[in-house]
């Protein structure tokens, strides 16, 4: 039998305040991104901020400078360019209100064919998402988001109890907020993909909550004599292995899809791989501390262990 | 034991249903099939998304306000030529707002007539204020709602037309909202053409020039971009009744731009719904051009303005752009006319498309657009299959390494579910994406986490001493809900996503909400029928 850990008797409650003092700093970076984005100061993509992305292939390199100044000297001075260096891509994304009557994709191909005649392109993909259809799309995402949330604190609070709901609801905003902060500090765009994948992570993240939390319970029922703190210690280790295994598994999944999976993917995946890193570590120092928080926790969660 | 045989029968039925269903998505192998199978399978499979195939997806808003102006221009024309036709004498009739029309009269006796006659002629317009000379109508609010809603059907209708005889595989075309439409154009070659053709409103209108002293004024050429600014200077001393347009020309000879201003009178004498047929002809000094071809109203009434106005010039104008404006030498009783201006041949084809299809009843505003390109869609899905494949090996490799046999096993059943995603995904014609190709692999992950779980499960049994029958089944029993838990949760997620997500974000949604139900089969009764399989050799030891 191959073992990653083996059996193990790691007190994870003792380090809960630790945990929760990162926990508390990364969730801080999270509000701030929250924050952002509604005063508008966050970097969204054109998918919710409305505007115009080209993608274009050139058959030789482009110095992205010399991109920068060409655009410039047409007025698409307020173009954000992005290199694909490996593959000669070039993506330029302009932001403002009034794209679509102007055509501002139609302009920037222009820009390139009259400046750079030398250097032969395609057109990978071109975007522009008027300014009614973004606020669409916001309210959409907003909608999936806080739907899914009340959903998944239902069902686990019909599951178990309802301290168990509102502890795995917390940790799985938990790692949202991480994420989203994370990305708010590395200044990535916030895409309807990246939120994808922000949904997607809270899945996964409170499918792990749920197999410690069932772990947790099926003890609670059993070990009567334990003190409350112990029964949660029990509960983590003996599926830790499991935990570690599945986030193995699917960080093998991740990581090539991050490095190689094209430019498209590579925000997506990103966004998923640290989720999953997270959310292994919430459902561990997160959701399970926190039962331990809930007001006369040791003596309540004893007695209603039936 | 017979319990067993059914199970493995049902695995058995799933998987033939499965691969039977994807094989039209795989156009290859299809193809190699004797045709007697291919006529009893369906035909369509897996279609692939935009973002691997390349193409365009379109939102249009029609702008209903102009529809309604269009329409009550046009019958302001009716009611001024019957005014002229009952030889009453008007300052004029005019639009005002988009739904108003004042008509100023000459002498206050003929108030009462007109009243009469337009009540007859034009019963949609309400009276609104009478104030001796001037009479200020209203078209009723119904009839303006009809305005609007005819302009939205009619826009579809066009749109399909001209889609249909572009020539695209398979097209959607679609009514989104009140007054938005959706259009996706999957695998087109050269996207900025099918977007022209579509957006193009495609007005053809027959306008005679005005004589008049300031048409005289007028310079012979400007240059490219100074249209406006001769617009601004003329302003004001333009008659009543006539505006400036402009015709665009590129000489062959020098390859110089400048644009011709033309003074026309603004109502059109003739428009391109009275059109019959477009084609594609050669022009005199062989150049591509457009005649049309009237029906037999339309060229009843080109007859009639031919004949009354020989020896003016007829400037034809297309969505407010002149294109000629020959001097009509003789009356034209054929009903043909021809459009001639600097075409490539990809231009004058479009163009007798969009007039065969029929002009747009208003602008459409582009809401969103989507393009990709065919090469960067060939380029995803190198990268998507090759990383999917990567990925893959990587997990199958990890689980028979960790779990032996059992790791084996599992694999098998990860197989199962590949099979199984793709069986449903094509039975349902589902479209693939980028995103739904990250759902595939984030599905394949929650397989591997049920086996996973089931088997740490029996490991611990195992470690507890209990034998190897008692501890699968104790394993497979205790796992059970908790794998349930995790694949509902999973589940919300996904159906929130599928509710409200867009395009690609859908194909995820679909993809995973599908994966999550193959999971549980392949997992408890894929992977289960194996290990009961097994036990019935009464186990020492299982390799796990």
């Amino acid at each position: 039998m191959m073992e990653i850990v083996g059996k193990t008797s790691v007190d994870f409650m003792g380090k809960r305040n630790m945990a929760f003092a990162v926990s508390g700093v990364l969730v801080f970076l999270g509000i701030v991104a929250v924050i952002g984005i509604m005063a508008g100061w966050a970097n969204l993509g054109i998918d919710f901020a409305g505007g115009t992305a080209v993608q274009l292939k050139f058959d030789q390199p482009l110095g992205i400078e010399d991109a920068r100044n060409a655009l410039q000297a047409h007025g698409l001075g307020e173009a954000e360019l992005q290199e694909f260096p490996q593959d000669q891509k070039l993506l330029i994304r302009v932001k403002t209100e009034t794209t679509i009557e102007d055509e501002i994709s139609k302009q920037i191909i222009e820009v390139f064919q009259a400046e750079f005649p030398n250097h032969g392109f395609v057109v990978d993909s071109s975007t522009s998402i008027g300014p009614t259809i973004g606020k669409k799309l916001q309210e959409d995402a907003l909608i999936a988001i806080v739907l899914s949330l009340v959903g998944i604190i239902l069902y686990v609070a019909v599951r178990f109890e309802f301290r168990f709901g509102v502890a795995a609801a917390i940790a799985t905003f938990h790692d949202v907020l991480v994420v989203l902060g994370i990305y708010f500090l590395l200044d990535k765009e916030i895409t309807l993909l990246v939120v994808t994948a922000l949904l997607t992570l809270a899945g996964y993240s409170l499918t792990d909550t749920v197999i410690v939390f069932d772990r947790i319970r099926e003890n609670l029922r059993r070990r009567r004599r334990e003190t409350v703190s112990d029964i949660i210690n029990n509960g983590i280790n003996q599926v830790l292995s499991r935990t570690l295994v599945t986030t193995l598994t699917v960080v093998l999944v991740l990581v090539p899809l991050t490095l190689w999976g094209g430019e498209v993917l590579h925000d997506f995946s990103l966004a998923l791989l640290m989720g999953v890193l997270v959310g292994t570590y919430s459902s561990i120092f997160v959701a399970s501390p926190l039962l331990l928080l809930w007001p006369g926790a040791e003596g309540k969660l004893l007695s209603r262990g039936k | 034991m017979k319990k067993l045989r059914g199970r493995f029968l049902l695995l058995l039925v799933v998987t033939v249903v499965s691969c039977i269903l994807a094989l039209p998505s795989f156009p290859g192998l299809y193809q190699s099939l004797p045709d007697g199978v291919k006529t009893i399978l369906s035909h369509r499979g897996l279609s692939l998304g935009l973002d691997l195939q390349g193409g365009i997806h379109l939102v249009l808003e029609v702008e209903e306000e102009r529809a309604v102006e269009i329409a009550v221009d046009r019958l302001r024309k009716s009611m001024e030529d019957l005014l002229e036709e009952k030889a009453i004498s008007v300052d004029g009739v005019n639009r005002e707002g988009s739904n108003h029309i004042s008509i100023d009269l000459q002498n206050e006796s003929d108030a009462e007539e007109v009243q009469t006659l337009l009540s007859d002629a034009f019963p949609n317009f309400v009276l609104q204020k009478n104030s001796g000379t001037r009479l200020e109508y209203e078209l009723s609010s119904d009839d303006v709602q009809r305005i609007k809603t005819s302009a939205i059907n009619q826009a579809l209708e066009t749109i399909r037309n001209r889609i249909d005889e572009f020539g695209v595989a398979e097209p959607l075309i679609q009514r989104l909202g009140i007054n938005q439409i959706a259009i996706q154009l999957p695998g087109v070659q050269d996207p900025q053409r099918a977007k022209d053709l579509i957006q193009k409103t495609a007005l053809l209108e027959f306008k005679m020039l005005h004589e008049s002293k300031v048409a005289l004024d007028l310079p012979s050429r400007v240059d490219r971009g100074q249209e406006e600014k001769i617009r601004q200077d003329f302003e004001g001393k333009v008659p009543e009744g006539a505006e400036i347009l402009f015709e665009t020309v590129e000489e062959t000879l020098d390859g110089s731009k400048y644009s011709i201003p033309y003074l026309v009178k603004k109502d059109a004498d003739l428009i391109g719904d009275l059109l019959q047929d477009a084609r594609v002809t050669m022009g005199d000094f062989n150049e591509p051009a457009v005649s049309v071809t009237f029906d037999s109203k339309g060229a009843r009434e080109f007859d009639l303005v031919t004949a009354a106005n020989v020896g003016k010039r007829m400037a034809i104008v297309l969505d407010g752009k002149v294109y000629s404006a020959p001097t009509i030498n003789e009356r034209i009783s054929g009903g043909r006319a021809v459009i001639s201006g600097t075409f490539t041949t990809d231009e004058a084809n479009d163009l007798a498309v969009v007039l065969r299809a029929g002009a747009l009843p208003a602008p459409l505003k582009t809401l969103q657009d989507l393009t990709v390109g065919p090469s960067l869609g060939k380029d995803s899905i190198e990268k998507g299959l090759r990383t999917t494949v990567i990925a893959g090996a990587l997990v199958l490799i990890f689980m028979i390494v960790y779990y032996r046999l059992s790791g084996l096993i599992a694999n098998v059943a990860l197989a199962l579910n590949l099979i199984g995603l793709l069986g449903a995904l094509s039975g349902l014609n589902a479209t693939l994406t980028l995103p739904g190709i990250a759902g595939i692999i984030l599905t394949m992950g929650m397989g591997v986490d049920s086996n996973v779980l089931i088997f740490e499960r029996i490991r611990e049994e195992l470690r507890l001493g209990r034998p190897v029958r008692l501890a699968v089944d104790a394993g497979f029993e205790k796992a059970f809900l908790t794998i349930v838990d995790a694949h509902v949760t999973t589940l919300i997620t996904g159906l929130a996503l599928f509710l409200f997500g867009t395009g690609p974000i859908k194909g995820f949604a679909v993809t995973l909400c599908l994966g999550i139900g193959i999971n549980l089969f392949t997992a408890f009764v894929g992977t289960k029928v194996v290990f009961d399989f097994l036990n019935r050799r009464k186990l020492e030891t299982l390799s796990i």
